[in-house]
């Protein structure tokens, strides 16, 4: 029952740590920033500039619906993009860690 | 002790399917049919009513006349095939209720399925946990209305996930256990933490709950006549059913459940919809803009605004923005509320402590992306294929808020085939919507307990002192309490208009919950004083903000806009060739807004108009908590939080140290 004592700030400052946090945060932020500011573009661009929306791609298909369609693609690919990255890297960084801690 | 359990809930299983089917008899057969179905916007979740705006457009334009005005449809389901699918429903639920109990044991259990749940399993619950009655009926509603806009409401609901994927997940998943205080309070003071957090829990899921409740009473007359509080009393019970005796186990499967239910019926809806249109996605399109109703229906929404459009300019516009979503600055609110609020919600955070990793974290919430994505998609195609097949006017008769098209399409698309198809689909699609609202409004329930039995009751009044037996006899005593009161309220709350409290649920968890847990998580120097103040702030700020909102009811703004409409008519009236009358329709406007003329006083907080323009707080709410919980924890710094900051931070990164959130 008794837990395993760790010696939390040794371990944070354990070079492999630092990789993963920067490396992590980088990625984590800057894609969720990315994220935000292609979905808020879409009823921003709605509003101020619904002459490029209704430019027409396809048939009727207009430019405003390919956009709002697109919205999920991205969403759908970052998702898939994340899990890659996470699996491959993050998950790696890890694992090497909790080794090297002997845990 | 099982058999117990067993027969409790295989009676009330019976008793529930009883009832249902005893109100058959006494129900008029037509109740569901087309008429009441106008005064009852079933499920408008969605944040602003579009109801009002339908209604003033109907006989602003030479309407009457039009030949394809008068299109009045009918919606009636058939009761006995809904109600014995309702019925099997019930009867499959509840054996997993059955199944579950056996495994209910401890508190991990039943707050978290004993860490138990696959990732794969987990991803298909978020769905289910996630889409509502009014995302099923509501959204594809609005698109059917009012095209493109519904289809843009849509997304942030989904784009959401992105928050939820890189920020709160997996570091949830490491730290913490069952509930939203227990991340919250791992370097604070955790009595008070606990407190807080759980106030906010209770009531984002209140708000939430009483806007699902309320819908389901509405939806269940409207569909099968059963009356409001009957349906409330029956959703309610088979809810406190699998909260209490099933905990997370029971509802993780229920929700799963439902999930699977509500993709089939979209995707064989979907595939119905496109295979009249020769599955071919750009003369769908073409379709949509030729079609003289549709045409018809967008020339009298853009009169109003004193833009003449016909033809296939007018069917072009249906594929434009800006025929629902008139304020960007409000819509640019909601996404807002969407993208920090969904991270936020109490009882999808809690999903998180169900699995055994942040690795089957992560594929949760990564399936559930493409489970919430595709079905929104699907609903395009709903909503685009309700308007070409029914018509918006045909719509429009059944609800002016335009939540019956899915149910209608369903009817129609399968009466092509063959008459008795179209019941089935009909049925089987209710039966989908019931199961919707079962699954909802189990998560919250579950959420707003674990709340108060979790951090309140075990941490707070016990000091944590409490052994298995005792917090799981808790958990179910609050759980059916949380319950009871769902129903009450839901009773109380018959005719309120609750749609914006799904907006305001939103904003609370954007604006009080998110700000806290993202700073718990990645800021040293946050502590007890950030996590209150921001609580505090966020919460209140937000309920403050829609109080004074323009979702209120400002009796003296509708006296105005009566008489606007009275001198209209009276002006309309003058100029009719002497003898002629008005035509019924606007007669009967007439003497509504003179009526409604008379009236006056001032909105629930005494304001004769709003204060805030705004229907969704968030763009000033979510800055608010945001900056609360900074200068609240800069304000009274704590060493202890600063020195514990990298357990945490290498416990949410690692996983190190989560054995203890598991073992049970």
């Amino acid at each position: 029952m008794a837990e395993k004592k760790y010696d939390w700030s040794a371990i944070a400052k354990n070079p492999k740590f630092v990789e993963l946090h920067h490396k992590k945060t980088a990625f984590l932020f800057g894609w969720w920033i990315f994220s935000c500011v292609y979905y808020f573009l879409l009823p921003i661009g709605a509003a101020y500039t619904p002459g490029i929306f209704k430019v027409k791609i396809i048939g009727a298909v207009n430019f405003g619906y390919l956009f709002a369609l697109s919205q999920f693609f991205v969403s759908w690919g970052l998702a898939l993009y994340y899990a890659h990255v996470a699996n491959k890297d993050f998950d790696r960084l890890t694992r090497e860690l909790i080794d090297e801690l002997h845990l | 002790m099982t058999m117990k359990k067993i027969i409790i809930a295989a009676s009330l299983a019976l008793s529930v399917a009883a009832v249902a089917f005893a109100e058959e008899s006494k129900a008029p057969a037509g109740a569901p049919g087309g008429a009441p179905a106008a005064s009852a916007p079933a499920a408008t979740s969605t944040p602003s009513a579009p109801v009002m705006k339908v209604e003033t457009a109907q006989p602003a334009g030479p309407a009457a006349a039009t030949p394809a005005a008068p299109k009045k449809k009918e919606l009636k389901a058939d009761r006995t095939i809904t109600i014995s699918m309702f019925a099997i429903i019930i009867a499959i639920t509840m054996g997993v209720v059955v199944w579950a109990a056996k495994q209910t044991k401890s508190a991990a259990d039943f707050y978290a399925a004993g860490g138990g749940i696959t990732g794969t399993q987990n991803g298909w619950a978020i769905a289910g946990d996630y889409m509502s009655a009014a995302s099923f009926l509501g959204i594809s509603g609005l698109i059917s209305l009012y095209g493109y806009d519904g289809f843009m409401y849509s997304v942030g609901w989904l784009v959401a996930y992105i928050t939820v994927l890189l920020i709160v997940a997996e570091p949830c998943r490491n730290a913490g256990k069952y509930t939203l205080g227990d991340i919250l309070s791992f370097r604070t003071s955790p009595k008070p933490v606990r407190a807080f957090a759980a106030i906010s829990t209770v009531s984002v899921s209140t708000f939430y709950l009483t806007a699902q409740m309320v819908g389901a009473g509405k939806l269940m007359a409207l569909l099968v006549g059963i009356p409001y509080k009957t349906a409330i009393i029956g959703v309610g019970i088979l809810m406190v059913g699998y909260v209490v005796f099933g905990g997370m186990v029971a509802t993780t499967w229920v929700q799963i459940i439902k999930a699977g239910l509500l993709m089939s019926g979209a995707f064989l809806l979907s595939f119905l919809v496109m295979m009249k249109a020769g599955f071919n996605p750009i003369g769908f399109f073409d379709q949509i803009v030729a079609n003289p109703d549709i045409q018809d229906h967008v020339s009298k929404m853009v009169l109003k605004d004193g833009v003449i459009l016909a033809g296939m300019d007018a069917g072009q516009r249906f594929l434009e923005p800006g025929l629902y979503l008139k304020n960007p600055l409000d819509q640019i609110s909601l996404g807002m509320a969407l993208v920090l609020g969904t991270a936020g919600m109490p009882h999808i955070l809690m999903r998180f402590f169900t699995v055994p990793t942040a690795q089957a974290a992560r594929k949760s919430v990564i399936i559930a992306m493409f489970i919430i994505g595709g079905f929104y998609v699907l609903t395009t195609l709903l909503g685009f294929g309700a308007a070409i097949n029914l018509t918006p006017q045909g719509i429009i008769s059944v609800d002016p808020g335009g939540n019956m098209a899915t149910l209608m399409l369903a009817q129609q698309m399968g009466a092509e085939i063959a008459p008795i198809l179209g019941d089935l689909f009909l049925a089987f699609l209710c039966a989908v919507a019931f199961a919707t609202i079962l699954a909802v409004v189990s998560g919250l329930v579950l959420a707003a307990s674990a709340a108060i039995a979790h951090d309140i009751y075990v941490n707070v009044i016990k000091d944590g002192h409490a052994d298995q037996h005792e917090q799981v006899f808790a958990a179910r005593v609050t759980s059916f309490v949380v319950g009871a009161c769902g129903i009450l309220i839901g009773i109380a709350a018959e005719k309120q208009n609750v749609a914006h409290l799904v907006a305001l649920a939103f904003a609370v968890a954007a604006s009080g919950n998110l700000p806290v847990v993202v700073l718990s998580l990645f800021w040293r120097k946050f502590n007890t004083a950030g996590v209150i103040s921001g609580l505090v702030v966020g919460t209140v700020a937000s309920i403050a903000l829609v109080m004074v909102s323009p979702n209120m009811t400002y009796p003296k703004m509708e006296a105005a806009k009566a008489h606007k409409v009275v001198v209209a008519m009276e002006k309309k009236m003058a100029s009719l060739a002497p003898g002629a009358v008005l035509p019924e329709k606007d007669l009967k406007a007439l003497e509504k807004a003179r009526k409604d003329e008379k009236q006056d006083g001032s909105s629930v907080v005494g304001l004769d108009k709003p204060l805030f323009t705004l229907k969704n707080p968030g763009i000033v709410s979510i800055p608010l908590g945001f900056m609360a919980a900074i200068l609240g924890a800069l304000a009274f710094p704590s060493r202890r939080s600063e020195e514990m900051f990298d357990e945490v931070y290498v416990r949410q990164n690692t996983g190190l140290g989560m054995a203890k959130a598991v073992e049970h």
